[in-house]
């Protein structure tokens, strides 16, 4: 019974292409019922990102030319971050049907729920240069630190997915609860306000232990042309490894069980 | 070398209602000392396969057979992979296709070309092979134009054709049915029992749950009786289903 989660997480690497494919196929999906498809995603991000814009940037005085891009970039990779945990709560049990009909692994059901999520994050990504014309910001080399910021996003990501995904097929009420979090997780993190405008103890409290608050900055600080901390970085690194820890060692006790309980 | 060893096979359902489904009610059962939140425990435990014992050999065709609640669907889950046992030890060799429920990972908005594509991925056939037998398909489920419409505009009998011409497309080794598959018009039937009696001859061992005497005597060479998850007979089908059938 050991490492079976191991076993099944390697083979679901294997089958990655197929996970691809499944997620190409919901996209295309998305497509299909609507000319704009995904983009409409997109269009709401931005009638959202024009009134927050205006309310909150008056309300904080902030400069629109700062407040602006941060904003964007904070709703959209926000956007990401909570539609991947909102959707984990239902991984296993959306692809009943296939999980109790063929041994394929559980992990894939994971990889194809982020894929797709990825495809529509770089949809919303459009926003951003747009954003960034409007305001007449230019980009700088820290862009190039996206790259790295967004690998370490996904990685992070993925084993919450797994995480929520196992504990939510065994207690249906949890999915209520990463959705009450999620709202938290919101308003907590700098995302419609700036840390600027929070006096240093506060903010040094509040954002230190936010591992949302990292997550996000990794990917919107090089959006921003500014470059992620240090400690936003490590925070990261680590909090992808005891996660992937932590998750392995449950994944590996109850991988077999999980279809017992759909 | 293709085979099945089941060595003391157990499966537990676990079968949960609302109460066992909620984790706020066991944290409250836990902090109470149980005495708010569970006023039952919300988790029955039903023994679907009880310590069995089996071994498979090369060019068998099993039947299985019993009530309903026998434990027959069980034991081909646990044959095709899906359930891992709760106790004992299931060793499979073989590339296990199983025809349980056909019409699985069919998606309606996709064209039948696509859900072609679809379900020959999840049963792990190459893109090429499809290709290469994308033609064939197509005039065995004699859909004509409507392959490359999108499936919810089809009729029950098209969208079974389509299934099940997509998943007998495959070369099993080891072949598990949950009844004999019965689709579409009499002229269809006729074809497919052609194409059906082509998959079986071509796999190595076959495993074919039903009810019916006349399918089970006439495609198995050996008939396992199971009843409340426990073997009662497991041989040739004439004695077997001289039993049963009474």
């Amino acid at each position: 019974m050991s490492n079976s989660g191991l076993k099944d997480i390697i083979k679901g690497f294997k089958c990655f292409g197929l996970a691809v494919f499944l997620a190409w196929t919901d996209i295309r999906q998305r497509y299909r019922r609507s000319t704009l498809g995904p983009f409409w995603i997109s269009i709401s991000t931005a009638v959202m990102l024009g009134c927050i814009g205006v309310i909150f940037g008056g309300i904080f005085k902030s400069p629109i030319q700062e407040f602006l891009p941060f904003l964007a970039c904070g709703l959209i990779i926000w956007g990401f971050i909570s539609q991947c945990l909102t959707e984990a709560t239902q991984v296993f049990p959306s692809s009943e049907a296939v999980i109790k009909q063929l041994p394929l692994p559980l992990f894939i059901y994971v990889l194809r729920m982020v894929t797709r999520n990825i495809y529509i994050f770089c949809h919303n990504l459009i926003l951003i240069p747009i954003v960034l014309l409007i305001v007449q910001r230019p980009v700088g080399l820290n862009g190039l630190f996206f790259f790295p910021g967004m690998i370490l996003l996904v990685v992070n990501i993925t084993w919450i997915s797994l995480l929520i995904g196992i504990i939510c097929a065994r207690y249906r009420d949890m999915a209520q609860i990463v959705i009450s979090l999620l709202q938290v997780c919101f308003y907590v993190t700098p995302i419609i306000w700036m840390p600027s405008l929070l006096p240093e103890r506060t903010s040094a409290m509040i954002l230190g232990p936010n591992p949302v608050y990292h997550l996000l900055e990794v990917v919107r600080a090089p959006l921003m042309d500014q470059m992620p901390t240090l400690q936003n970085f490590l925070f990261c690194t680590f909090l992808a490894l005891f996660g992937w820890l932590a998750t392995m060692f449950l994944f590996d006790k109850y991988r077999n069980r999980i279809v017992y309980w759909l | 070398m293709t085979n099945i060893q089941l060595k003391n096979v157990s499966v537990d359902i676990p079968i949960f209602n609302s109460q066992g489904r909620s984790l706020k009610k066991k944290i409250l059962g836990a902090a109470t000392g149980g005495r708010i939140g569970l006023t039952e425990s919300g988790k029955t435990i039903v023994r679907s396969l009880n310590q069995l014992n089996l071994k498979i050999d090369p060019h068998e065709r099993i039947g299985l057979i019993g009530h309903n609640g026998a434990g027959k669907s069980t034991l081909l889950r646990v044959l095709g992979g899906v359930y891992v046992p709760t106790s004992g030890n299931a060793l499979i060799n073989g590339r296990v296709t199983s025809l349980i429920d056909i019409s699985l990972g069919i998606d309606p908005e996709s064209t039948g070309r696509e859900n072609i594509f679809i379900r020959a991925a999840l049963l792990g056939l190459p893109r090429k092979q499809v290709l290469e037998e994308m033609d064939n398909i197509i005039e065995f489920t004699q859909l004509g134009e409507f392959i490359d419409m999108p499936l919810r505009t089809y009729s029950t009998g098209m969208h079974m054709r389509l299934a099940f011409a997509v998943s007998t497309m495959v070369t099993p080794e080891i072949l598990l049915m949950d009844e004999w598959l019965s689709v579409g018009d009499k002229e269809f039937q006729e074809r497919a029992e052609e194409r059906l009696n082509g998959l079986i001859a071509k796999a190595n061992i076959l495993v074919l749950a039903s009810h019916s005497r006349q399918l089970i005597e006439k495609c198995c060479t050996r008939v396992i009786w199971l009843e409340h998850g426990n073997v009662v007979m497991d041989e040739k089908p004439e004695s077997v289903c001289k039993n049963y059938f009474g």
